[in-house]
């Protein structure tokens, strides 16, 4: 009798704990472990850059991330993602334009994962619900730095260091590639809003990552073209130390490089990827989809600029904050066809190659009511027009 | 003691000459002195004794590595291993994986195995499996619309294979006619393909980064098929050539003509062999097998091209080559071995978090131990002994 009171007090416990197991996992929210793809580790800026925020973002949702570094852009990256998901990842994440294809390619083989990829065009016209793109408004952080660097220059002219007419900065780009072309010509607008002299000249290394290259290119910008002020867009440390050791000054990304460059380091713009993975992390717990092509803003918290430091102009800061409020409330826009001509014309259309097709066909108007509207069609960025007062030293446009 | 007793006693002392106390004694053996350690070359060993040493060599790299994980990154060594396995062996598709990294370096490690055994130092595999590659891609791109799918995979196949070859034969044929250094040159003919193909994809891809995506993505046009999964084909072509590399070298009259040119060239001169055209000959099959795994990597698997798609195999496969001792048989096994702890580094690197390199700090240090323990395989160590004639036998 005593067992069999037993064996119905167990029987009762343990529905009523399957019940209550089953309640809670009702109300619980989805379970999310997210797989993150990157192209090289943490001694790019560019890579170390998505590491923390995905650590950050991650570690403040309390989900499970796994990170697979140094894949290369071919199908090595499709595997990756297979892995990844083997390993019960149900978010994908790359971080490099040439992971595109292999990513749509997994996304169309597991469509109940879902995929993101930064820096990516093609999501939009790609049709897949669980494959999506994401890039900021980074012009406008490279804009913001390009005050800081027009504010350098100035203090040059007025200290008699320089002319107006040696007012000349270098840039060392990656690609002749839309992203770095609208990064160096919103960072060259930024300087010309404080220097309208201001002239430029860029130099293209051919690849993302590559330190020898960057240092070369830089030094290069220094000795031979008299450049007094360098940026770049490239991942590693090459253009930083040898701005450092030739003692010019050196608007960085991605991060700040101060520890590169403590004597030349001038102040930093980069994305801030968290909010996005934040933003994918919760979509995904709530059960809801996730935009196609995301669009981080400075209001957002994706694009985002480091302190100044000692090494730049004093009231540095208050000049960008000026024109950070502008430019979120809408009374300033980077590419203003007033402030750059193109050929010696202001440019009143273009269209942009907004649609990525074999053959770079440009498809949508990008100039409206008096500016280039950049990131607006689609996250990744689109301006590729070669403005006045920027040469390009070795590179032919296709 | 014999003459011939006396030259082998001799040698280790060439071998070791710190050891040497005092060089004039060595012609009379009985009475020099007894140096504390004495290395002297093994007559061959037992089949069993060598894998015993084989064995006993990876478990000490197994040892070694824990403790220097357990110094340098605090993870239980166990987690490690437990790691390693899992990269190759957690699911069916994990394994396939395995199976075809390591066909891929094992075609490329075929392809310099003729070469070596007439010692042609061909360190321009990389080249050759890019050339392949390229010339299949660029199949894919101009005439991907034009002629059905799978003509267009026997003419990337064809395009791809004299690719190879022809990036082969270049250094060949100055070596040949004008004695030319081969190592230096094939080294090179790989930096100009690479940079070909850097040059190619940005100006076919002006406004791109460097990157071709895949190509024909959407009619698969020149896409191998595939067998049950995207790798069982590719496994299954390198499985044949891996069979015919190897009677071709035990039993062919080339094979034979390849070793004898390697031996000594004079000799080979001497009994007829034209030593040009077996250089040359060779040469075209070496780079032809590296065309042909450019045109699988191509085909059959990143259905694209970039300066990475070999991704340092080109050189993998020599150690691959060495390691086996140039026998075919034993090259699947180090290739399988050489991919197996590759795949276990990078999936420490990603589960643990720690930077990518340590992975291939472990892997150099399996390597190390497994290279390393040749050496007791060749030879053998005496330590000084009391009685004096034992140190002799």
């Amino acid at each position: 009798m005593f067992k069999k009171v037993l064996s119905l007090c167990l029987a009762a416990l343990m529905i009523a704990g399957c019940l209550a197991a089953f309640a809670s996992c009702g109300s619980k929210k989805h379970a999310v472990k997210v797989g993150f793809i990157y192209l090289h580790d943490e001694n790019s800026t560019y890579d170390n850059n998505f590491l923390t925020a995905a650590k950050e973002a991650c570690e403040k949702a309390g989900v499970e991330y796994v990170n697979k570094v140094n894949i290369p852009e071919g199908n090595e990256c499709y595997e990756a993602a297979v892995e990844l998901i083997e390993d019960g990842c149900n978010i994908i994440f790359a971080d490099s334009f040439g992971h595109e294809d292999y990513m749509i390619q997994a996304a169309k083989e597991y469509p109940k994962v879902e995929f993101c990829h930064a820096t990516g065009t093609k999501a939009h016209t790609e049709n897949l619900a669980n494959y999506h793109n994401a890039f900021a408004s980074i012009y406008e952080g490279r804009y913001l730095a390009g005050i800081a660097a027009g504010l350098k220059l100035k203090a040059m002219i007025d200290a008699g260091t320089i002319t107006t007419e040696q007012a000349v900065m270098g840039y060392v780009g990656a690609y002749t590639y839309a992203e770095v072309i609208s990064g160096y010509t919103s960072f060259y607008l930024g300087a010309k809003s404080i220097v309208p002299q201001v002239t430029m000249k860029v130099t293209f290394t051919g690849s993302w990552y590559d330190e020898a290259k960057e240092r070369e290119a830089a030094n290069k910008l220094i000795n031979d073209e008299h450049c007094v002020l360098i940026s770049q867009h490239a991942d590693s440390m090459g253009a930083p130390s040898a701005c450092e050791t030739a003692r010019v000054p050196n608007v960085s990304y991605n991060g700040s490089t101060e520890s590169a460059g403590p004597n030349t380091y001038i102040i930093s713009s980069r994305i801030n990827w968290a909010p996005y993975f934040e933003y994918i992390i919760g979509q995904v717990q709530k059960g809801e989809a996730i935009d196609t092509d995301w669009t981080g803003t400075i209001a957002t918290g994706s694009v985002e600029l480091t302190t100044p430091s000692k090494n730049a102009v004093e009231g540095t800061q208050a000049k960008i904050d000026e024109a950070k409020a502008k430019l979120q409330a809408g009374t300033l826009h980077v590419f203003d066809t007033d402030t750059f001509t193109v050929k010696g014309a202001k440019l009143t259309t273009y269209k942009a190659d907004v649609d990525t097709d074999k053959d770079f066909t440009p498809d949508t108007e990008a100039i409206k009511d008096g500016y280039f509207h950049e990131s607006e069609y689609r996250s990744a960025p689109y301006f590729d027009v070669q403005i006045d007062g920027i040469t390009l030293l070795d590179v032919n446009f296709g | 003691m014999s003459e011939e007793n006396k030259r082998q006693d001799d040698l280790p002392e060439e071998t070791a000459p710190e050891k040497n106390a005092a060089p004039e004694a060595g012609r009379h053996a009985e009475k020099h002195h007894v140096p504390l350690i004495h290395i002297a070359k093994r007559e061959t060993l037992p089949w069993q004794k060598a894998w015993g040493i084989r064995a006993a060599a990876i478990l000490l790299s197994l040892v070694f590595m824990a403790v220097v994980s357990i110094v340098l990154t605090k993870e239980n060594p166990f987690r490690l291993y437990g790691y390693i396995f899992q990269a190759s062996f957690k699911s069916g598709s994990r394994f396939f994986r395995l199976l075809y990294e390591t066909a891929i370096l094992l075609a490329i490690a075929l392809a310099l195995l003729p070469a070596f055994r007439m010692r042609f130092w061909n360190i321009g595999a990389e080249g050759q499996v890019l050339a392949g590659a390229f010339a299949s891609v660029l199949c894919m791109l101009f005439i991907g619309d034009k002629i059905p799918s799978f003509l267009l995979i026997l003419v990337m196949l064809a395009a791809g294979v004299a690719a190879g070859a022809l990036w082969a034969l270049i250094p060949a044929v100055f070596k040949a006619k004008w004695g030319t250094n081969e190592t230096l040159f094939t080294l090179m003919m790989n930096y100009v393909i690479i940079c070909i193909i850097d040059a190619s994809i940005q100006a076919l891809f002006p406004k791109g980064t460097g990157t071709m995506g895949i190509v024909n993505g959407s009619s698969h046009a020149g896409w191998l098929p595939k067998i049950g999964n995207n790798y069982l084909l590719s496994i299954l072509i390198i499985a044949v050539v891996t069979a015919l590399m190897y009677a071709y070298m035990r039993y062919s009259k080339h094979g034979y003509e390849i070793q004898v040119v390697g031996e000594s060239r004079n000799t080979a001169r001497y009994i007829g062999i034209n030593v040009g055209k077996v250089i040359l000959r060779t040469m075209a099959l070496s780079g032809a097998i590296c065309g042909l795994t450019g045109f699988l990597l191509t085909s059959g698997y990143n259905h694209s091209v970039s300066t990475n798609t070999v991704g340092g195999r080109g050189f993998t496969a020599i150690m691959v080559c060495w390691l086996a001792k140039f026998n075919p048989v034993f090259m699947i096994l180090t290739s399988l071995l050489i991919c197996f702890l590759q795949r276990g580094a990078s999936e420490i690197a990603s589960r643990c978090q720690i930077n990518a390199s340590y992975g291939d700090v472990l892997t150099g240090m399996v390597l190390f131990f497994i290279i390393g323990c040749e050496f007791f395989i060749q030879y053998e160590i005496h330590f000084r002994k009391k009685e004096r004639e034992t140190a002799h036998d």
